[in-house]
């Protein structure tokens, strides 16, 4: 069985700027993928690359095991994705815009799953609009559609949920899980950490165009071992405390902390400063730590 | 199957969706040409001898409607789907170099046609013109408007902005249309302006195309077509060629 996507040390130079700087890459089949990284990291690249959008001046690529240089229509046909770019054609309503996506990709008759599609992301009441009148979440959701006319096998929603109310966000996530569990293969980009904390098994997070880290997503967790006590006094925070403090919200103070073992020791400088506790909660690092972290030592 | 026949009939619909723009204002344009040149000139030129200027003028107008149409419809059509961002709806898809190629130039000239029978039906009751030969008439539109069609590619695939499409078409297909004879016959021009418009090939679009109506050309109708159909080939060629690199189309 071919990997969904498959990266081999791929190179990509805009002018002066080096987008990717050798990019090795494999997705399973039926996995959902996440690939993190800051603004200007290449995944945007990475994916024009995918879609045959952009060419990779070194390296290869395949979709389902079809190079999308020399088998590009086979490759294409594997591949549904959502651009970061909220984008329209102003001459059409919704629906044409379906049948005209679902048209090129060779798939006629096609009208049950887009009105399927069509009601899984709330558009049917905005089938025959045209796509002017329609809100940018509305957008968002028809290219979210456009992706998926032609039930490709893998899907790459690049920031899908950017600028998306939490209704929209909650009903996407639910259709693409199901999706997903129905074999498909999904690779999502998003700056929403908790949203690829949750849906994503396994990550990778790129900087300065390459791959510095690849893990499944309870992996990148177990990476970080600090933790986070976040504390109301009654009073000012212990000057021993300091340079433990990560952060504050709301007048609470939130204390980085190397593990268990200094909860003891904290507690113990806040009884002899004299303060008392109003409120105490011990957080879990989450992917936004493990991000941070990789980040800072990639 | 192929995504071809949804590219083209998609861009068919893109302009007879605002028809009133697409074909009703060019035909306009072409009544006015008639009424002010046919007032102009009547009575003082006849063309080969026989024909009466508003009736040799009628093919002229319509050919250069045909030939700005199918040039505006492809090139507008790409720049501006680069512009907005939409052109990735057409590249993402698998279709072929050719299918891509096919549907752009196929849809362009059925406008640059659908607008020339606009302007001919238009001009018909104030003008009387024969129709010699239907066919040569037909074959001149389509490969004509197909030519057009396909610089309007090469152009809109060029072109970053509107105004370097409007520059393709104000610097190089506006002085080859109005230099073809679509005014005149090359024949009341001196030599050498008569020998230089035999290497113009919009020259034998237009005269070929008369031919189809008056039955008499400057040169051969079957030359006019070789010639046409050689420079459609090379247009196309480069077109191909363009897409197929994906020239300022995949990056």
């Amino acid at each position: 069985m071919p990997a969904a996507i498959e990266v081999r040390d791929v190179h990509k130079r805009f002018g002066e700027q080096l987008a990717l700087s050798g990019i090795d890459l494999e997705i399973r089949q039926g996995e959902f993928f996440g690939l993190l990284g800051p603004n200007g990291a290449g995944k945007t690249t990475l994916i024009s690359v995918l879609a045959g959008l952009a060419r990779p001046d070194r390296g290869s690529a395949r979709v389902m095991g079809h190079d999308v240089r020399t088998d590009y229509r086979a490759a294409r046909r594997s591949l549904g994705v959502v651009p970061q770019e909220l984008v329209f054609d102003p001459f059409f309503t919704v629906r044409e815009t379906l049948r005209f996506q679902s048209g090129y990709f060779g798939v006629r008759n096609n009208g049950a799953w887009i009105d399927e599609v069509m009601r899984h992301l709330d558009l049917a009441s905005k089938a025959e609009v045209n796509m002017r009148a329609l809100s940018g979440g509305m957008k968002r959701r028809v290219l979210v559609a456009q992706a998926l006319v032609h039930k490709p096998s893998v899907i790459v929603l690049d920031e899908p949920t950017a600028g998306v109310d939490v209704e929209l966000r909650q009903a996407l996530w639910q259709f693409i899980q199901r999706l997903n569990r129905d074999g498909h293969t999904i690779v999502l980009t998003t700056h929403y950490l908790e949203e690829a904390e949750a849906l994503c098994e396994r990550i990778a997070m790129l900087k300065q165009g390459r791959v510095v880290a690849l893990d499944s997503t309870s992996n990148l967790l177990k990476r970080v071992h600090h933790l986070f006590l976040r504390l109301r006094l009654d009073g000012e925070l212990p000057g021993e405390l300091r340079p433990l403090e990560h952060g504050s919200t709301a007048g609470a103070h939130i204390l980085r902390l190397k593990g268990y073992d200094d909860v003891e020791q904290t507690l113990a400088y806040i009884r002899r400063a004299g303060c008392r506790i109003e409120e105490m909660e011990l957080m879990q690092p989450d992917l936004e730590d493990a991000f941070v972290d990789v980040m800072q030592r990639s | 199957m192929s995504g071809f026949p949804t590219l083209l009939y998609k861009e068919v619909l893109r302009f007879w969706k605002v028809s009133a723009q697409t074909i009703g204002a060019p035909a306009l344009t072409a009544v006015l040409f008639l009424f002010i040149f046919s007032h102009v000139m009547e009575g003082r030129v006849r063309m080969y001898d026989a024909v009466p200027y508003a009736a040799f003028l009628v093919p002229g107008l319509v050919m250069m409607s045909v030939l700005q149409n199918a040039f505006a419809n492809s090139s507008s059509s790409l720049v501006q789907s680069k512009m907005t961002g939409n052109i990735i709806f057409v590249l993402l898809p698998p279709l072929a170099y050719w299918e891509f190629f096919a549907a752009y130039v196929l849809a362009a000239a059925a406008r640059g046609m659908v607008v020339g029978a606009a302007v001919l039906l238009v001009t018909l009751p104030f003008v009387e013109i024969e129709f010699r030969h239907p066919l040569w008439i037909v074959a001149f539109a389509f490969f004509a408007s197909a030519v057009l069609g396909s610089l309007g590619m090469i152009a809109g695939i060029w072109a970053e902005k509107i105004d370097q499409v409007a520059a393709f078409q104000n610097f190089f297909i506006m002085p080859l249309t109005f230099l073809s004879g679509v005014f005149y016959s090359i024949h009341s021009l001196p030599a050498f302006w008569q020998g230089l418009s035999h290497f113009n090939p919009f020259f034998y679009m237009i005269d070929g195309f008369r031919y189809g109506f008056f039955g008499v050309s400057d040169v051969h109708p079957f030359r006019s077509l070789a010639v046409v159909t050689a420079f459609l080939g090379v247009v196309s060629a480069i077109t191909l060629a363009m897409i197929k690199s994906g020239y300022r189309l995949r990056h």
